[in-house]
Order: structure tokens, then C-alpha cells, then sequence
């Protein structure tokens, strides 16, 4: 490399000056901290958006500029203050999310156990659950508007359905991953079944258990704006086919924003919850002690 | 019920009687009529190739699996399960996690017991972590310890309970030479403390010598005792034990009683 960059030099290929600059432009960029190198790459995709919006003369209803979107974004952020009508969309789609969650989080262990722990929920229903989640899920959205109404039902419904899969394979999954070697630990101290349980097996199982929750939440999400598309009128799914009814493509891209949020906030609450309770999974346990001058061992 | 007490005296005899052991479902004799008399407060190594039975041995002796054929007896009892007052300790720490040093300790009695005995005797269980220099890692999660230092942890989780007879499935197999010198020092110094029963499963010709009282060396398939070897040096052993001339005679003793038990002959 270094051989070749030098005598490409001397043949004067590449001036040295060139080379050199190079090198500390590409230096600059890989040690920007991250949430500027973030912001950057945003705001280059933005700003490349709209000079191809605006050279293009693309119209709003194809493509709408980012600074169209800003606006329609600020208008969107107004309707959500509190009284406002976007506001209790908004709430609808949370409560269908979080019933259906809640839905998927006691069917989902409950199924899970069933399939981890008999041999015959090994046998005869994870083969079941695994082919059902090779299936296009969303494609059942017609029969729970069927089944539950236009009303909320149908929606958490297919939120739970939805989000339900990822948390018996997470739970399954995880009761499977007690070590043999742990099991012998536990029968050589003569532990009772329900300590071999609820003091081993259920433990090793959190981390793949919220492994699962992590996908669940976010197929919540998706399983109850889909059921809002479909049929019903309610919530925020609906605002955004009435908008793109219109047209409206800036306004339609506010309010996926705004989905994204609630889909960013709804992970990380999941993925807070996970590093709270199974902070001793992490690898780096160590270096966090270190970092966080011994923290971890004072508060637990 | 477990009252500490370093100068506890027992009286612990294991007694192994023409045990045979053929896993299920196949036809290879893990074990073939092996007898072993352990005296009280001895300590015994077993060692021999893969496959000559050695932790099969152990296992039954920890009550974990029952040989298909002789039995084995822990103070004129037959071992049914896992007996009271027996220690056991394998190649990986298996500490769990999610627990703190002193909470994994505590697991044994708090299996036994429950939390509120465990919680009685966290006491005890600092005392054991400092006799094994781990002072200051009560609070530690596994993820933080070293190697050792989690073996250590497993040391002082098997003494919690204050048994009278120690099973050791190669506990410092997976440790490099010099930490394991120095936790074989500390093995036989807690031995003689607690003057507990010692029976140490590895696959080091010098461990088995340096530890050691009698070391049975044992061959495969099928898996039996080739040869009964006493070794007679002076206690405690330390470093210097290791250039002892004797300690070289030993060692050569067992290394070939091992080729032989495998069929490699020395003329």
C-alpha cells in the first residue's frame, strides 16, 4: 500500500499535496463524533431531496420538497397539542398498540412455555407458529375487520397478532438455552423444580425473551396502523389514508414521521427496560464498571 | 444448622462397590466393576484418558446418575440422590450471572433453606470469599471476574454449606499453569483446614501427585482402575515439593501406569 501510494508519487501520478489532503479529509470524517456524523449524512440526503424537488420541478403530489414537509410537519405538531383532534388519533393507535402488545406479551409467554417446555408443544406447535410466520401476517387484516368490527377490537387484535410470534419464539428459545452444566449445578443442590425454574431457566431465558418484546413492539405498531388502513375510520392510520386520498404527500410524510417517533419511542422504552433488568448480559460489563466507576455494584 | 467451624471434624467414608456403569442405549462400558475404599479425611485422584469413566465415576458418586450395576456407599448409606454434606465442584465455574459474588455463594442454602437462611448467612460466605482472596468482589457480577477469580467463587459456593466429603470434576482444568499451581496449594490447605474427604477427578499427572494421597489411575473402555499408587510425601506440600526427587519418582509411577493401562508397554 504504502510502497505503491509512494511510488505512484514519484512518478507523479498523484501529487504528494493530493494524497496527503485526501487522506486528512477521510481522517476528519471517520473521527467525527457520531451524532454529528448522523446529523450530517441527514442533513445531506435532505438537502440533495430537495435541489432534486425543486431543479426537477417535481410536483407535490409525486414527491413533495423536505421544506414543504417541515411545514406541513409544524401545522402536524399543532394539531397534536392537547384538545386538539389529531391528538386523540394519536391516543387511539397508542391503546390499540399497547392492548395489543399486552395481548401478545400473556399469549406469547404463555404459548412459548408451552412449546419450550413439553415435548409435545416442541412437537406438534412450533411447527405450526414457525410456518404461520412465514406467512404474510398483515394479509389477515380483512379477517379480523370481519371477525371484531370497525371498531378498536380489530385493531389490537392484529397488533397482537401480529407481535405475537416474535415473543413465543423469544421465550421458547430462550428456556431451551439453560446449559447443561447449570442443570447439573442445580440437581447437585438438590433444587426444587419450581427453583430450577424461576432461579435458572426463567433468567437465562430474559435476554431472548426481550429480544422478542423488541421486534413485538414495533409489529404492534405496524399490525395497528395496517388495521386502521384497512377499515374503521380511527386513529392515526386513518389520517394518513384520508391525507393521501387528498394527495397530500407532505402532509402524509409529517404524519409518518410523527408514526416514526412513536415507533422510536416505543423501542427504546423496551430496549430501557431490557438494559435495566438484564444489565448483566452485557458483555461489556466490565468496561462499564470501569467507566461508571463502579456504579453498577453500589445501586444493585 | 450449619454452624462455621474451620476445625470441623467428620467422619465422612465413601465406600465404591464393584460399580459397572453402561449408558443407555449403548454397549460401551463406561465402567467395569471398579471398588474403591476412601478413607475419612484422604485425598484421592482419579485420572485416566477420555473415556475411561473417571467423571462417570464422580457423577455417581454425587448421586447425579446411578451406576447399572454395584453400589456406592457414603457412611454405610447408599448414595440415592445427591447426599447431605457433599460438595461438588466442575470444570466450568458456572457461576450464574445474574448474581453477585456473594449471592451465588449463597445459592446452596438458599436452595436448601430458602432466601431468609441465605441472607443468615452472608457472614459466612464474606468470610469464605476473603479466605480465598476475593475481598473486595463481593458485590461483583460474574462478567467482572477473571478465570480464577470465578473459580475461586465456586470454591467458596461449595464450602458454603460445610461439607464433609469434596468432588472436583478437573475444577482447574481450564486454567493456565501458574493460577492453577497456586489454586492446587489452596485446594490442599483448605483439605487439610476442614480435614474434609478429597476426591479429585483430573487429567495432570503433577496435580494428581501434588494433591494427592492415592492416585488411581484408570484406563478406557472399558473404563477400570489399572493401577493403585499411595503417595507418600511429606504434608503440606508446597512449590519446592515439585523438584522434590520423590515427587519425580511419583510422577513417573503414574505416567506409566497410564500408558500401560493404555496399552503402550515400556521395556
Amino acid at each position: 500500500m504504502t510502497n505503491n501510494s509512494r511510488s505512484a508519487q514519484k512518478r507523479g501520478i498523484i501529487p504528494a499535496p493530493i494524497v496527503n489532503t485526501a487522506m486528512a479529509i477521510s481522517r476528519w470524517f471517520n473521527n467525527l463524533p457520531q451524532v454529528i456524523a448522523v446529523a450530517l449524512v441527514i442533513l445531506t440526503v435532505l438537502l440533495g431531496w430537495e435541489l432534486i424537488v425543486r431543479l426537477g420541478d417535481i410536483p407535490v403530489i409525486i414527491l413533495p420538497s423536505p421544506s414543504l414537509v417541515g411545514t406541513q410537519v409544524i401545522t402536524v405538531f399543532g394539531q397534536l397539542a392537547p384538545g386538539e383532534f389529531l391528538l386523540g388519533e394519536l391516543w387511539t393507535t397508542i391503546q390499540e398498540v399497547l392492548i395489543g402488545f399486552g395481548i401478545a406479551c400473556v399469549f406469547g409467554f404463555a404459548i412459548g412455555l408451552w412449546v419450550g417446555q413439553t415435548k409435545f408443544g416442541q412437537k406438534a406447535v412450533m411447527p405450526l407458529f414457525v410456518a404461520l410466520e412465514a406467512t404474510p401476517k398483515i394479509a389477515f387484516a380483512p379477517v379480523f375487520i370481519a371477525w371484531f368490527g370497525f371498531g378498536i377490537t380489530s385493531k389490537y387484535v392484529l397488533a397482537a397478532f401480529m407481535s405475537v410470534f416474535p415473543i413465543i419464539i423469544g421465550t421458547a428459545a430462550g428456556l431451551a438455552a439453560t446449559s447443561e452444566d447449570e442443570l447439573k449445578l442445580f440437581k447437585s443442590m438438590k433444587a426444587r423444580a419450581w427453583d430450577v425454574f424461576w432461579k435458572l431457566k426463567m433468567l437465562r431465558a430474559l435476554p431472548f425473551i426481550f429480544a422478542g418484546l423488541k421486534i413485538a413492539i414495533v409489529a404492534a405498531l405496524t399490525g395497528a396502523v395496517a388495521a386502521e388502513f384497512i377499515g374503521g375510520g380511527i386513529g392515526f392510520g386513518e389520517q394518513i389514508r384520508l391525507a393521501a386520498t387528498r394527495l397530500a404527500l407532505d402532509r402524509v410524510f409529517a404524519l409518518i414521521l410523527i408514526l416514526s417517533l412513536l415507533g422510536i419511542a416505543l423501542f427504546s422504552l423496551v430496549a430501557w427496560v431490557q438494559k435495566k433488568v438484564t444489565f448483566w448480559d452485557s458483555p461489556n460489563l466490565r468496561l462499564m464498571k470501569k467507566g461508571k466507576n463502579s456504579s453498577l455494584a453500589v445501586t444493585r | 444448622m450449619n454452624q462455621p467451624s474451620a476445625t470441623a471434624q467428620n467422619s465422612a467414608q465413601y465406600r465404591i462397590e464393584d460399580v459397572s456403569h453402561t449408558f443407555p442405549g449403548t454397549d460401551i462400558e463406561a465402567l467395569q466393576n471398579v471398588s474403591i475404599d476412601i478413607k475419612p479425611g484422604s485425598f484421592i485422584s482419579l485420572i485416566g484418558p477420555s473415556g475411561c469413566g473417571k467423571s462417570t465415576l464422580l457423577n455417581a458418586m454425587a448421586g447425579l446418575l446411578t451406576p447399572s450395576q454395584g453400589q456406592i456407599l457414603i457412611n454405610g448409606q447408599q448414595v440415592d440422590g445427591p447426599p447431605e454434606d457433599v460438595g461438588i465442584m466442575f470444570q466450568k465455574a458456572t457461576l450464574l450471572p445474574w448474581r453477585t459474588t456473594v449471592a451465588n455463594v449463597l445459592l446452596p442454602i438458599e436452595l436448601r433453606d430458602g432466601a431468609q437462611a441465605a441472607k443468615a448467612h452472608t457472614d459466612d460466605a464474606l468470610a469464605i470469599i476473603e479466605t480465598v482472596g476475593l475481598k473486595g468482589f463481593e458485590n461483583a457480577y460474574p462478567g467482572e471476574l477473571s478465570g480464577g477469580m470465578a473459580q475461586r467463587a465456586a470454591i467458596c459456593r461449595m464450602l458454603i454449606t460445610e461439607p464433609d466429603v469434596l468432588l472436583l470434576d478437573e475444577p482447574f482444568g481450564a486454567l493456565d499453569e501458574l493460577t492453577r499451581e497456586r489454586m492446587d496449594l489452596e485446594l490442599q490447605s483448605i483439605a487439610l483446614s476442614r480435614n474434609a474427604t478429597v476426591v479429585l477427578v483430573t487429567h495432570s499427572i503433577p496435580e494428581a501427585v501434588f494433591l494427592s494421597d492415592t492416585v488411581y489411575a484408570m484406563s478406557a473402555r472399558p473404563g477400570r482402575i489399572s493401577e493403585i499408587i499411595e503417595v507418600d510425601l511429606p504434608r503440606p506440600r508446597e512449590m519446592d515439593t515439585l523438584n522434590h526427587p520423590d515427587f519425580a519418582r511419583y510422577v513417573g509411577r503414574v505416567r506409566t501406569a497410564l500408558n500401560e493401562g493404555h496399552g503402550v508397554h515400556n521395556d
